[in-house]
C-alpha cells in the first residue's frame, strides 16, 4: 500500500473576482506518477498554482505528508521538497542554461554537483547549450531545462505542467523518457493534454472540470473507460 | 578642443551623480516592479547626513560611509513601512512614495535646519590640473571615478554572484524565483536598501559638487534620475549608466551653446528615444 504524499480538500480559488477552483480534492501518492486531466480551462494549471502557493487557496485544505501547506508562502512550499515546472517553462532568458541551473541549486556542495552531473545526464542536451542564454534554447531544450532546474534539488515530488505542449513528437518521446527516469527517484504530478502520453506514463488520475473534480482512479481505468474519456476529455 | 574635454568631464561627473540614484531606483522597479518616488528623499538624506558625519569627523571616507549607512537603514525603513503595503498598485506607490517624498524634505528641515548648508570639498580632492587649456577639476574626476568603480563593482555582483544571479533572475520572472525556493520578498528588501545606499553614495558626492545642499534637492534629481531609468530600459543597470552619461553631456552641452534648451534636453531625449525604442536602450527581461 502506497502511503499518500499530497492531499487536496475541496480546495478553493480565486484569482481576482474569479472563482477558478471550486472544489478540487484529490491524493498523490509516493512514487507514483498522478495525473490531471480536463478540457482548456478546467483548472489544472491552477492547480498546480495553488500547490505551489503562488494563487494560494481561498479554502480547502493542501497537506504534504503530515504538514498543512495551505498557507506557506511559495519558497517554503520548494523548500518542503516540492520541485515545479510551469506550463511556460519559466526559464530565465538572459541567463546562460548554467546560470539557470545555479540560481536553482540550493547547494554548493559535492553532493549538490554530483546530483547535477547525475541531471545532467538525463538531459545531455544541455551540456553542449551550457553556456548559451536560455532565450535562445529550443522549445524542446527550454522544457529540458525547465524540468533540470526543478529535479536538480531533491525532491519529494514534481509538479509538471503539459511538458509537451508545443514540442515535435521525437522531442515529446525524450521528455517522456526523462519523465519515466525521474518517477524511480520523486513522485510527479502531470498535467497533461497529450492522452497517449498521460496514459503510458501516468498510474492514477484524476478528472478536473468547470474547477473541480469530477473523477479519479488507476489510469488503466480510464484508458478503457469511452464514456468518461469522450465526456471529459473529448476523445474516445 | 579643451572646451569639449571639459564640458566632456562635466558631464560625466553630473551623469555619474545621476547614475548612482538611478541605478537603484531600475534595480528597484526592475526587480520589484515599484515606482519610488521617495528616491529623491534618500538622495538628499545621503547629502546631509554626509556633510554632517564630515563635520564630525572631518573625514571625507568616514563621511561617505555615514551617508550609506544612513540610506541603507532608511531604505530599510521606507521598505518595511512605506512600500511592503503596496506591492503590486502602482497608482498606490506613486501617492505613497510622493508623499513620503515629501515627509523626507520637511524632515530634513526639522533636522538639520530650513536654510541651505555649505558643503565643503575634501582638502585632498580640491583644486584642479591644468593640462594646456584643459581644466581638470579633481572632484569631478573623483566622482567620474567612484561611480564607474560602482558600475564595475555592481556588474561584478550581478553577473559573477549566487545573489547578483537571483536578482537578475527575479527582474525576469519573480514567480519563477519563488518556485525555486528562494525567498522573494527577502530579497527585495536587500536590493532596496543596496538602492537606497547608492542613492545616499550620490547625495553625498553631489554636496561637494554643488557647493551647497538643500531640502528640495531630492526631488530634482529624481526626475533626471526617472528620465535616465526610463531611457536606459526599466531594470537594466548597464542601461542606466549609458542612459546617464547621455544625460549629463547633453545637459552639459546643450548649458554651454543653447542654454535655452538645457532643461528641455533630457525630455527631448528621452522623447527621442521612446519613439524609436519604447522599451529603452537596454532591456533587462529574458
Amino acid at each position: 500500500m502506497m502511503s499518500t504524499l499530497l492531499k487536496l480538500e475541496q480546495v478553493h480559488t480565486h484569482i481576482g473576482q474569479y472563482h477558478i477552483l471550486q472544489g478540487v480534492s484529490f491524493e498523490a501518492k509516493t512514487g507514483q506518477v498522478s495525473v490531471l486531466l480536463g478540457r482548456n480551462g478546467a483548472g489544472k494549471t491552477t492547480t498546480l498554482k495553488t500547490i505551489m502557493g503562488l494563487t494560494p487557496a481561498s479554502s480547502g485544505s493542501v497537506q504534504l505528508e503530515e504538514t498543512l501547506i495551505t498557507k506557506h508562502a511559495t519558497h517554503q512550499i520548494a523548500h518542503r521538497g516540492i520541485g515545479y515546472v510551469p506550463e511556460d517553462q519559466g526559464i530565465f532568458g538572459a541567463l546562460t542554461v548554467e546560470e539557470n541551473m545555479k540560481v536553482a541549486m540550493r547547494k554548493e556542495d559535492d553532493m549538490a554537483r554530483e546530483r547535477q552531473e547525475y541531471v545532467l545526464e538525463l538531459f545531455p542536451d544541455l551540456k553542449k547549450f551550457w553556456k548559451k542564454e536560455g532565450g535562445y534554447l529550443s522549445g524542446g531544450q527550454k522544457q529540458m531545462l525547465s524540468m533540470a532546474r526543478a529535479f536538480v534539488n531533491e525532491s519529494k515530488l514534481l509538479l509538471i505542467d503539459e511538458p509537451s505542449k508545443g514540442l515535435a513528437p521525437v522531442v515529446i518521446e525524450k521528455v517522456m523518457e526523462a519523465i519515466v527516469e525521474m518517477k524511480k527517484q520523486t513522485s510527479i504530478i502531470l498535467v497533461e493534454q497529450n492522452f497517449m502520453m498521460a496514459s503510458r506514463i501516468g498510474d492514477t488520475y484524476t478528472l478536473i472540470d468547470d474547477g473541480a473534480t469530477v473523477h479519479s482512479g488507476k489510469m488503466s481505468d480510464l484508458v478503457s473507460n469511452e464514456e468518461l474519456k469522450r465526456k471529459y476529455l473529448g476523445i474516445g | 578642443m579643451e572646451l569639449i574635454i571639459n564640458l566632456t568631464i562635466n558631464g560625466l561627473a553630473t551623469g555619474m551623480l545621476i547614475f548612482l540614484l538611478a541605478a537603484g531606483l531600475t534595480l528597484i522597479f526592475g526587480l520589484m516592479d515599484v515606482l519610488n518616488f521617495a528616491h529623491g528623499g534618500l538622495f538628499a538624506w545621503g547629502a546631509f547626513s554626509g556633510v554632517w558625519f564630515y563635520g564630525l569627523t572631518n573625514s571625507f571616507t568616514l563621511a561617505i560611509i555615514g551617508a550609506i549607512g544612513t540610506g541603507i537603514v532608511l531604505g530599510f525603513i521606507t521598505e518595511k513601512l512605506i512600500i511592503k503595503p503596496v506591492y503590486g498598485n502602482h497608482i498606490q506607490q506613486i501617492l505613497i512614495t510622493l508623499g513620503f517624498m515629501i515627509v523626507l524634505s520637511e524632515m530634513l528641515k526639522v533636522v538639520f535646519g530650513p536654510n541651505q548648508i555649505a558643503a565643503k570639498t575634501p582638502p585632498l580632492l580640491s583644486g584642479s590640473w591644468e593640462i594646456g587649456d584643459v581644466i581638470i577639476i579633481k572632484y569631478r574626476l573623483f566622482i567620474i571615478v567612484v561611480g564607474f568603480l560602482i558600475f564595475g563593482i555592481f556588474q561584478f555582483i550581478l553577473k559573477r554572484t549566487k545573489i547578483g544571479l537571483i536578482v537578475r533572475a527575479g527582474v525576469m520572472n519573480k514567480e519563477m524565483v519563488q518556485a525555486l525556493g528562494i525567498n522573494i520578498k527577502q530579497v527585495f528588501l536587500y536590493v532596496f536598501m543596496v538602492g537606497a545606499g547608492l542613492a545616499a553614495l550620490g547625495g553625498v558626492l553631489m554636496a561637494p559638487y554643488s557647493g551647497v545642499i538643500y531640502a528640495e534637492m531630492g526631488m530634482e534629481f529624481a526626475i533626471l534620475a526617472f528620465i535616465v531609468v526610463v531611457i536606459g530600459g526599466m531594470g537594466s543597470f548597464p542601461g542606466s549608466l549609458l542612459a546617464a552619461i547621455l544625460v549629463g553631456l547633453a545637459g552639459s552641452f546643450m548649458a554651454y551653446y543653447v542654454p535655452a534648451l538645457s532643461l528641455a534636453v533630457n525630455m527631448m531625449l528621452m522623447a527621442i528615444v521612446l519613439i524609436f525604442r519604447p522599451q529603452g536602450l537596454f532591456t533587462a527581461k529574458g
